[in-house]
């Protein structure tokens, strides 16, 4: 028999991509085109490829959850004894190890630190001063930050600002602005004296309102996107990314020279409410993953595929436990196994509720044979009862 | 320059890394994937109708969104969900 033609291969592998995932239709593709196989031996190594594949599935009645359970519970206990560790992007700290793993399952609103990487676009990334140029665009800063003194003059009811102007030349802010912002603040009239001096005049003489005003002149945002603190500038490779204290992904998407395509920021919640469900998924495991490879614990991403894929399963992310998954059970008695059995009980007793024993938990309660493995076959009929019922 | 030109093209989500592709399924599509699955809709996992992704189709509740992950384990995975309101 003549040897196929590396298109031919090509073709024959094509043929059985809907029974091979793509990764491995990808690596035969790979291995094969430049072998000489005649068309018998092609066949010969697709079906075995294939056995192999479908003898490596998960088989039906395989409790895939409780193994992810198992799998990441256990390597988390090994945790526990360096928790709390904080390891940083060199200047801040990013909570890390056990306690950001909670965060993730548990699905809370807010990460206790908020962290966001920037990656800045072709133009910007290659140059140190044009990243400053970004970061600077991105970092909030307050009034407060670019002063080197305030003082009130309570006889004239005015509020000298002395400005630091070293600062103000390194974030890129001029007097003007700083002079305008304050006008549209509506408190008096504002004056420039000299080159560092802003003297504002109000017609308040009490001194508690001008206190306030003082106070409220402080915290007005001059520059940068709400909610993030600090931003630094770092190399990486060839290039420059911004990793910030603080995260805002709905603001720092639309500033320019971002890279929107990118940026990451450690609180899933944005994620998911600017980008979707599924790059909340991703996120998910991008999180939980870093955790445990970062502690060096080799847990396998299926398992942490399952438990975002549950998470994000109804849409929104909930949380794995009380509030989220388990709590959302269709069974009683699974519910009243896992935390505040009473109150379970007694509001599924109140509201008369029934349970179907289809889960494992209620099974193993009962002492029935539990729904798991060869435990899931549940009747076995042959063809001619079937076909003599339907007669009757 | 470049970046102004860059800015005035409208940012899309699916150009994000985590975002994958999604797919707006037509009626029929959609009836012959549940056919081959087997399941009614809402035993899929769902997506809501105020998922920016959802919405960056014009989805509407009771459609069905295919989405193409990029699986580490197997290449792409094909997944659906249905859309549900909320």
């Amino acid at each position: 028999m003549e040897t196929l033609t590396k298109e031919d291969i090509l073709k024959e592998i094509e043929k059985v991509s809907n029974i091979l995932p793509a990764s491995i239709i990808e690596e035969l593709k790979v291995k094969l085109q430049n072998i000489k196989l005649t068309k018998k031996s092609l066949e010969k190594i697709l079906n075995r490829v294939i056995n192999e594949y479908l003898n490596s599935l998960v088989e039906p009645g395989e409790p895939v959850g409780a193994v992810a359970a198992q799998s990441v519970g256990e390597p988390s206990t090994q945790m526990t004894l360096r928790t709390f560790h904080y390891a940083g992007v060199r200047e801040f700290n990013v909570t890390l190890g056990l306690p950001r793993l909670i965060e993730v399952l548990d699905a809370r609103r807010t990460p206790s630190t908020p962290m966001m990487t920037i990656y800045l676009d072709e133009e910007h990334k290659y140059d140190e001063e044009k990243a400053k140029e970004v970061a600077r665009m991105i970092e909030t800063t307050y009034i407060e930050n670019i002063i080197k003194n305030v003082e009130i003059d309570f006889v004239s009811a005015s509020i000298t600002l002395i400005m630091d102007l070293e600062v103000m030349k390194d974030k890129g802010i001029d007097i003007e602005s700083v002079v305008n912002l304050i006008e549209k603040m509506n408190i008096g009239e504002v004056e420039v004296q000299g080159e560092d001096k802003i003297v504002i005049h109000t017609n308040i003489y009490e001194i508690n309102k001008l206190q306030k005003i003082k106070n409220r002149i402080m915290s007005t945002k001059v520059k940068g996107v709400k909610g993030v603190h600090r931003v630094i500038v770092r190399k990486e490779k060839n290039e420059y990314v911004l990793y910030t204290e603080g995260s805002n992904l709905a603001a720092v998407l639309r500033i320019k020279g971002v890279d929107a395509t990118r940026v990451y920021t450690n609180n899933i919640h944005e994620i998911e409410e600017v980008l979707g469900i599924e790059a909340a998924r991703n996120a998910i495991i991008k999180e939980a993953m870093g955790v445990l490879e970062e502690q060096g614990l080799d847990v396998d991403i299926r398992h942490v595929m399952l438990i975002a894929d549950l998470m994000t399963a109804d849409g929104t992310i909930k949380q794995i436990g009380r509030h989220g998954v388990s709590g959302e059970k269709p069974s009683v008695l699974a519910r009243a196994a896992f935390e505040v059995t009473i109150n379970h009980l007694l509001e599924a007793s109140v509201r008369g509720e029934k349970d179907e024993l289809l889960g494992v938990t209620e099974n193993v309660i009962v002492g029935q044979i539990v729904p798991v493995g060869t435990g899931i076959v549940q009747m076995l009929m042959t063809m001619r009862s079937a076909k003599n019922e339907g007669k009757n | 320059m470049f970046g102004d030109m860059e800015m005035s093209k409208k940012f899309s989500i699916f150009d994000h890394v985590l975002v994958p592709q999604h797919i707006l399924l037509s009626k029929k599509e959609a009836e012959e994937v549940l056919k081959q699955l087997g399941v009614k809709p809402h035993q899929l996992p769902y997506i809501r109708v105020s998922d920016p992704a959802a919405r960056a189709l014009g989805a509407k509740r009771g459609d069905i969104i295919k989405i193409i992950r990029k699986s580490p384990t197997a290449g792409t995975t094909i997944v659906y969900r249905y859309v549900v309101p909320g």
